[in-house]
């Protein structure tokens, strides 16, 4: 046995799990600092990456190396010291993985939010403590709702700014709580921090002694991310159809795809939609192994004991649980293009594997982000709105709800024209009801939330 | 590192799956959307580490049928003669089409210049752009990273190259979810990264666990080089050791795999996977930082070539 600790490393390759999650804050709420801080004092900044910051740094003629220049990659972004677009960051710990989308705060860039909040499974809204919760805040907490992150962190940052008081955190926590609540986050922790002391951040506070919870890289270390699958509904869209017609495997027809909710059993009874054939899973391959089970996010072929017709785009679902067919869609989307989106207009909706023509039948209403307030019949919606909008597909698509399924709830709109990514989209409805769920007294307050 | 510490509560779900089985189903998820939906994809294939983990997991994507793309290999005229060997071995052990696009032939047909430093991986796009026009290809697998740069950490999964092959960061695609768009217009084509999420770690771990055979270059041998820029080189007749320039004998390996004019060695003793992963572990130098003399040309290097069509 080797005595180098190190070489367990290679023994547990596969024995530490990845966390995707996504910052949010405004333009001098200090995210570069803490995303510097994070990754600097989780020893993720490597030496050559630190002396170019410090040489470039050096070339401005500022004294101190200035860590948004790790995150700031473009060379617009550097010249005008502003984060323009979703950059994709990864560190890394002795327990866990970590995939950090920074998203720009501003207002101008909500669609880059939503980007980097579509695949986060938490994400951290950043305050500063003098300022407490103010408009963007609310912001954040919205798209986090909207997009229904699992998990959100208020990290209340520049602590040292307040003189480290107890009652500052507690107060901004506290609004903060039952707001991101009354949306229907499930969960919201809220962490006192300074990023440019380091307080909180990797290493606990010497200064604010009546905190007791986690620092924050100790919450994104141990966050429960894995939900049981089998509680969710079976669902796989077929990506490719596997047909090798070789001497070896003259039949084989398998069913290529990534499980998108639930889970798989060799034997279980699915229907194939929109056609509705049934027919009983015979063998599941996952990636080369066979296996009696497999379950969200596994990439598998599955095979099927009758020779039905199915192609790309097609969704198999256990029998029990298969979802409904329609070519009536309500959303709540928001738009990610310059061009607008108008009512009339003709469309490509990509939904899982399939690609169908629409159009867009109505938009009855438009979020005001500013101060939350619900516009209605816009007519038509700019870059960065979010709004409710009717759809009409030319086929049926089996749209379960977003707030179901973030996989099988989630569309794109597209042009037909150019390709150009129009519109995200969330099947279904977006706040009210989870809302009245989660916290039925805030609930009823009348902010425009009946999405 | 110990090993209850790499054990979190996650794993103690049955359900759980570890990073390295999340990374993988990511990628090959990639790989079937392209083939779904494009005509004419083609996987860039440089004998390096990165491509062959690319070309391992289409392998897997497509079992038991064949890859349904062809290889692209921009040949710069200075690659190591080990990765050439290892090229070749491994299109015809899985019946693969290979294609190369040649620096070389560029350079004898006059349509590109050497440059005075001697260093061609600049000189790549050129032949990339060109082979990827003439056969028409629709889709451009690469084996870039988003650690490996700046730039690159604000790649997209699915890149929308124009007509040029050209990259403009400010106008790319919001990529939402797991659904990529890859609808683009004649003469446009994507680029597509299945290793986008991957880091150096992430590779030489997956590398280990498929038990994946490498170019011999990548574990620490002896071997003849010379410094230049605060790089160990390897001699050759793309122009080096020049006056001034001493050869010698050190015990070396390989992190980056890229034409030998730009493509520096680092000291090393690691000569198992095992040992690599612990030197990589321990390293407190990035891979392009520590071994490519390319990125360090300025502070944009990568982002100005990516807009000309480099990966």
């Amino acid at each position: 046995m080797s005595t180098n600790t190190d070489a367990i490393d290679v023994v547990d390759a596969g024995a530490t799990s990845l966390l995707r999650f996504a910052t949010a804050g405004s333009v001098d709420d200090g995210k570069s600092t803490l995303v510097g801080r994070l990754l600097h004092d989780s020893k993720s900044v490597l030496a050559d990456q630190l002396e170019a910051v410090e040489h470039a740094s050096r070339s401005r003629g500022q004294e101190a190396p200035d860590l948004a220049l790790l995150t700031d990659g473009l060379r617009a972004e550097r010249e005008q010291g502003i984060t323009i677009d979703v950059a994709y960051r990864y560190f890394a710990t002795p327990r866990r993985r970590f995939i950090l989308a920074d998203t720009p705060g501003h207002v101008q860039y909500t669609r880059n939010m939503v980007t980097g909040a579509s695949t986060a499974e938490l994400a951290v809204v950043l305050v500063d403590a003098r300022n407490g919760v103010v408009e963007q805040t609310r912001r954040h907490a919205a798209v986090a709702a909207l997009l229904r992150v699992p998990h959100v962190v208020l990290a209340v940052n520049k602590m040292d700014l307040v003189d480290y008081a107890e009652p500052v955190f507690a107060a901004i926590a506290e609004e903060f709580t039952t707001y991101a609540a009354s949306l229907g986050v499930p969960e919201i922790t809220a962490i006192p921090i300074s990023a440019l002391a380091g307080d909180n951040v990797v290493t606990p506070s010497a200064t604010m002694d009546w905190y007791g919870g986690p620092t924050v890289l100790e919450h994104l270390e141990t966050v429960a991310v894995v939900a049981d699958p089998s509680d969710d509904p079976g669902r796989f869209p077929v990506q490719y159809v596997i047909r090798p017609q070789t001497a070896e495997h003259p039949d084989y027809r398998g069913y290529a795809g990534q499980i998108a909710s639930g889970v798989l059993r060799v034997g279980d009874a699915v229907t194939v939609l929109p056609s509705g054939r049934t027919s009983t899973i015979e063998a599941i391959d996952a990636l080369g192994q066979a296996v009696d089970v497999a379950w969200a996010p596994q990439s598998v072929t599955v095979r099927l004991s009758d020779d039905l017709d199915i192609s790309r785009g097609d969704l198999i679902a256990p029998t029990a649980g298969a979802p409904g067919v329609s070519q009536d869609i309500e959303a709540t989307v928001c738009h990610v293009a310059d061009r607008p989106l108008t009512v009339g207009q003709r469309v490509l909706l990509k939904h899982t594997t399939r690609t169908v023509k629409a159009i867009v039948k109505d938009i009855p209403s438009r979020l005001t982000l500013d101060d939350l307030s619900q516009h209605p019949a816009p007519g038509e919606l700019v870059a960065n709105d979010i709004g409710r909008i009717v759809l009409r597909t030319a086929e049926p698509l089996a749209l379960d709800a977003y707030a179901d399924s973030r996989r099988t709830g989630s569309f794109l709109l597209i042009d037909p024209a150019d390709g150009t990514t129009l519109t995200a989209g969330m099947a279904g409805t977006a706040f009210a009801e989870a809302a009245e769920e989660a916290a039925p007294a805030a609930a009823a307050d009348d902010e425009g939330w009946d999405f | 590192m110990t090993a209850t510490a790499a054990v979190t509560g996650d794993l103690d779900n049955p359900y759980a799956l570890s990073h390295l089985d999340a990374l993988e189903s990511e990628a090959v998820h990639i790989f079937r959307e392209v083939a779904g939906e494009f005509e004419r994809p083609v996987i860039l294939f440089s004998g390096g580490k990165d491509s062959i983990v690319m070309l391992h997991l289409a392998l897997k994507a497509f079992a038991p049928a064949a890859v349904p793309f062809s290889l692209l290999h921009v040949d710069t005229g200075h690659n190591f003669p080990e990765v050439l060997d290892y090229r070749d071995r491994t299109v015809e052990r899985h019946g693969l089409r290979l294609h190369v696009a040649s620096v070389q032939d560029f350079i004898d047909r006059g349509e590109l210049r050497e440059r005075p430093d001697g260093t061609r991986n600049p000189l790549q796009t050129v032949p990339l752009l060109d082979a990827i026009e003439k056969s028409r290809f629709d889709a451009v697998f690469g084996g870039g990273r988003r650690d490996e740069e700046k730039a690159r950490a604000k790649e997209r999964v699915f890149s929308l190259r124009d007509e040029f092959g050209g990259w403009d960061p400010r106008r790319q695609r919001p990529e939402l979810w797991q659904l990529y768009n890859g609808k683009h217009s004649p003469g446009e084509h994507v680029r597509v990264f299945p290793l986008s999420n991957w880091t150096e770690l992430d590779v030489w771990q997956y590398i280990a666990r498929e038990k994946i055979e490498l170019p011999a270059i990548y574990y620490a041998h002896e071997r003849e080089v010379f410094a230049r820029n605060g790089m160990w080189l390897a001699p050759g007749e793309w122009g080096g050791p020049k006056d001034g320039e001493s050869l010698e004998t050190r015990q070396v390996r390989y992190r980056t795999v890229g034409d030998m004019s730009c493509t520096g060695a680092v000291d090393s003793d690691a000569d198992t996977i095992e040992a690599v992963i612990t030197e990589i572990a321990a390293s407190r130098l990035t891979e392009r930082g520590a071994t490519r003399a390319d990125d360090k040309m300025s502070e944009a290097a990568m982002e100005d070539r990516k807009r000309e069509g480099y990966f």
